[in-house]
């Protein structure tokens, strides 16, 4: 069975010209079918612009350089914007951190569910408005029937989460895209949607590429973990792995600076600097000027992805946290 | 020990009049309309240390911010800083000495950044504000002192904020906010829009500037793990009111109010691998028409009639205070033990 999203070697540079400075700079990678990858990085890292790549959603200048998009076997980039709309509705769901992106101000969420529906699968009015009621009452809409003539300004944040996470999964996507789908929503709201995310997607079945800064929103669904820095993989695991023991210092560095509601410590553990700027990449290891290990190597030549246990991670010497302090500086 | 308090919230109530105009509200027969954004909210936050108000989105927690450093007037209750009440100021001066005290910080950066002046200018400003320096060369040294006190340096003065990360851009908002030489600083969700590595950087440096400065904060935050790592004190805030407040150590390990409870449940924990949190049902109800009796009845798994018609007042304790009706007639399960904070290593910390 083909990966339900694969992607290999995306290039997204800004601009087309031959010196185009690369956003996205060759990256790589699968999500199985029914799989839930979680996919962080710092502000800037490229998580979104990978998901908009996949979508067929780059707008100029941002521009697909180089690579391979399939789904389920099928490739889907260089498609026309009528094929990839048919795509986007009917097997690829997506999920925006503002609900207010995916639905329409003027129209009710009934009309915006059945007509998604009867788009993409040949339906009748009758039965597309029956599943969008049985949809919205999964996703735990109270009141589903007359919730459909109401007008998105008429609900709540969490509650157009919601509706947006139904129109999602209305076709039986086979890969949803979630970019920073709790973000915007309140810690009890987005415990709420997290759990609805992952229920609908092990009910249908569906793959999800779910995008996020949050650590914690990553431990508790996700089946894999990729890392992004400055456009590239640092790291990419099994999230029990990647999460415990990870191989890069840059992700061994995130998880040691959130703060422990178990263990009170005086400083954090902090990464120094900040990552650099599009075009701005230092040579060799993006992550060198802020790497406590980087060696004479690191500074000259990139690290290719390579085998750590059950993670790959792009560095010369992953793992070993023990040898590896993250300084717990005063230097603010 | 009490008379080191630096700020007192003493029955502060801000409500907000979203009525109608008049003529509609006499034909349509409607009532006026509040929003009941802060209801009879007091506690004292003593000197150099940090007192973490936690709520969800529109619990009210902004709004007490916004009273505290004085640009909300308050509907009832007053706020007094080192015992001198705000507002109602007799002069000008007493006024400007006040607000040089209070300084704020928030969420956004770009909110207190001119995006058209060079940093400088901006961290400058309340400087002149308050007639705090001199002249011009004075100006630019205390920018470029306080510049470096914030982990950046006097050249970055000349650069303007679109320059700049985040991260960074927090870092300026600080330093213009120390400008002034607060005694307390607001700092409403100052980390809630950074990165996790980011956001360590600026609550070390938060926590630096407090023992340099001998600052006080009151820190408006939903992150759990923030409080646990910055808070002295900590209030919980629901629809415009305290229910639950204590040492932040206490609190944390065995809190009391079924609302912090649950608070706590939602906290993701990348330490925890699976752990499907506990998400709490329903959502707040609206702060115009807050419900009779206890507003937490309808998503309290532990409510009963008298939650729907009595409202619980804060009561003692220990040494926390809890509003609620569970806990006074002891129907409060014991609070589980697997996740409370290591408080040896807290200790330590102090
Ligand atoms: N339309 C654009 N024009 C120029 N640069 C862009 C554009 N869109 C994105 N970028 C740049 O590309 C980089 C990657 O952006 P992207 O939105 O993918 O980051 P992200 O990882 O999603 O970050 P965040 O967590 O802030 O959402 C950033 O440095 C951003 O400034
Ligand atoms: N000027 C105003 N006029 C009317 N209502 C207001 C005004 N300012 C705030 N409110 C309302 O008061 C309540 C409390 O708002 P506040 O901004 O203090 O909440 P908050 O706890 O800071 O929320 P958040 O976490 O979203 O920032 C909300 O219901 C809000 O809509
Ligand atoms: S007073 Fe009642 S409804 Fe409110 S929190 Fe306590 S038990 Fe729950
Ligand atoms: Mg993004
Ligand atoms: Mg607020």
């Amino acid at each position: 069975m083909s990966p339900a999203l694969s992607v290999n070697g995306l290039t997204v540079t800004l601009g087309r010209h031959q010196a185009a400075p690369k956003v996205i700079d060759d990256l790589s990678f699968d999500v199985g079918p029914g799989e839930i990858l979680g996919m962080v990085g710092e502000s800037g890292a490229g998580k979104s612009l990978t998901g908009q790549a996949i979508l067929g959603l780059l707008d100029p200048p941002l521009h697909m350089a180089g690579g391979r998009i399939e789904v389920a076997g099928e490739r889907i980039d260089g498609l026309s914007e009528t094929a990839m709309r048919s795509w986007r509705g009917r097997r690829i769901g997506a999920v925006f951190q503002d609900p207010m992106t995916s639905l329409n101000p003027l129209l009710t969420i009934g009309r915006q569910l059945t007509e998604t529906i009867r788009t993409h699968l040949p339906m009748n009015a009758a039965s597309a408005r029956e599943r969008a009621i049985r949809l919205l009452s999964e996703v735990g809409v109270p009141a589903p029937e007359e919730r459909m003539g109401a007008y998105p300004h008429m609900l709540s944040g969490g509650m157009r989460q919601r509706v947006v996470l139904a129109l999602a999964f209305a076709c039986d996507p086979m890969l949803v895209i979630a970019d920073e789908p709790t973000t915007a929503l309140d810690v009890s709201i987005q415990a709420q949607i997290v759990g609805l995310l992952r229920r609908m997607c092990r009910e249908r079945g569906a793959s999800v590429m779910l995008i996020t800064h949050d650590m914690g929103v990553i431990a508790e669904c996700a089946d894999r973990v990729a890392v992004l820095y400055g456009g590239r993989l640092a790291e990419i695991g099994p999230a029990d792995t990647l999460l415990r023991e990870p191989a890069h210092p840059y992700t061994q560095g995130l998880m040691a600076s959130i703060p422990d509601m178990r263990r009170r410590v005086d400083m954090l553990p902090q990464i120094p600097g900040s990552m650099p700027r599009v075009g701005g990449a230092p040579s060799g290891c993006a992550f060198h000027p802020r790497c406590s290990r980087a060696t004479a190597r690191c500074r000259a030549e990139r690290p290719d992805l390579v085998g750590h246990g059950s993670c790959l991670a792009a560095c010369w010497m992953p793992g070993d946290p023990s040898g590896f302090r993250p300084e717990a500086t005063h230097a603010g | 020990m009490q008379d080191d308090v630096l700020l007192a919230v003493n029955n502060l109530t801000v409500r907000f009049d979203v009525s109608a105009p008049a003529l509609k509200r006499l034909i349509t027969r409607s009532p006026r309309r509040f929003v009941h954004a802060v209801e009879d909210v007091s506690f004292t936050v003593p000197r150099r240390s940090v007192f973490a108000l936690v709520g969800e989105s529109g619990c009210g927690k902004s709004t007490l911010a916004r009273a505290v450093v004085g640009v909300e007037r308050p509907t009832s209750g007053h706020v007094s800083l080192a015992g001198r009440r705000v507002s109602g100021f007799t002069t000008r001066a007493a006024e400007r000495t006040w607000r040089s005290d209070v300084q704020m910080i928030f969420q956004d950066p770009q909110s207190s950044l001119n995006p058209r002046w060079r940093v400088g200018r901006s961290v400058a400003e309340p400087l002149r504000t308050h007639r705090m320096v001199a002249g011009r060369a004075e100006a630019v040294e205390r920018v470029g002192a306080l510049l470096e006190a914030v982990g950046l340096s006097s050249e970055d003065a000349r650069r303007f904020p679109h320059q700049f990360s985040g991260g960074q851009r927090q870092r300026i908002a600080i330093a213009r906010a120390l400008s002034t030489r607060p005694a307390l600083v607001v700092c409403d969700e100052p980390t809630s829009a950074l990165d996790v590595s980011v956001q360590a950087q600026i609550l070390n440096l938060m926590r630096r500037l407090q023992r340099e400065f001998g600052l006080t904060y009151l820190l408006i935050t939903h992150n759990f793990a923030v409080v646990a790592h910055m808070a002295d004190h900590v209030g919980v805030m629901y629809l415009g009111r305290l229910v639950e407040q204590g040492p932040a150590d206490v609190l944390l390990a065995d809190p009391k109010h079924p609302y912090t409870r649950l608070l706590l449940d939602t906290v993701p924990d990348p330490a925890r691998r699976g752990r499907a949190r506990e998400p709490m049902k329903g959502e707040a109800p609206s702060p115009i028409n807050p419900p009779v009796g206890c507003a937490f009845q309808q998503r309290c798994p532990l409510a009963t009639a008298r939650c729907a018609h009595e409202r619980p007042v804060l009561r003692s304790a220990g040494r926390t205070a809890v509003a609620c009706h569970a806990f006074e007639e002891r129907r409060l399960p014991p609070w589980r033990t697997s996740i409370q904070p290591d408080l040896q290593s807290a200790e330590g910390s102090r």
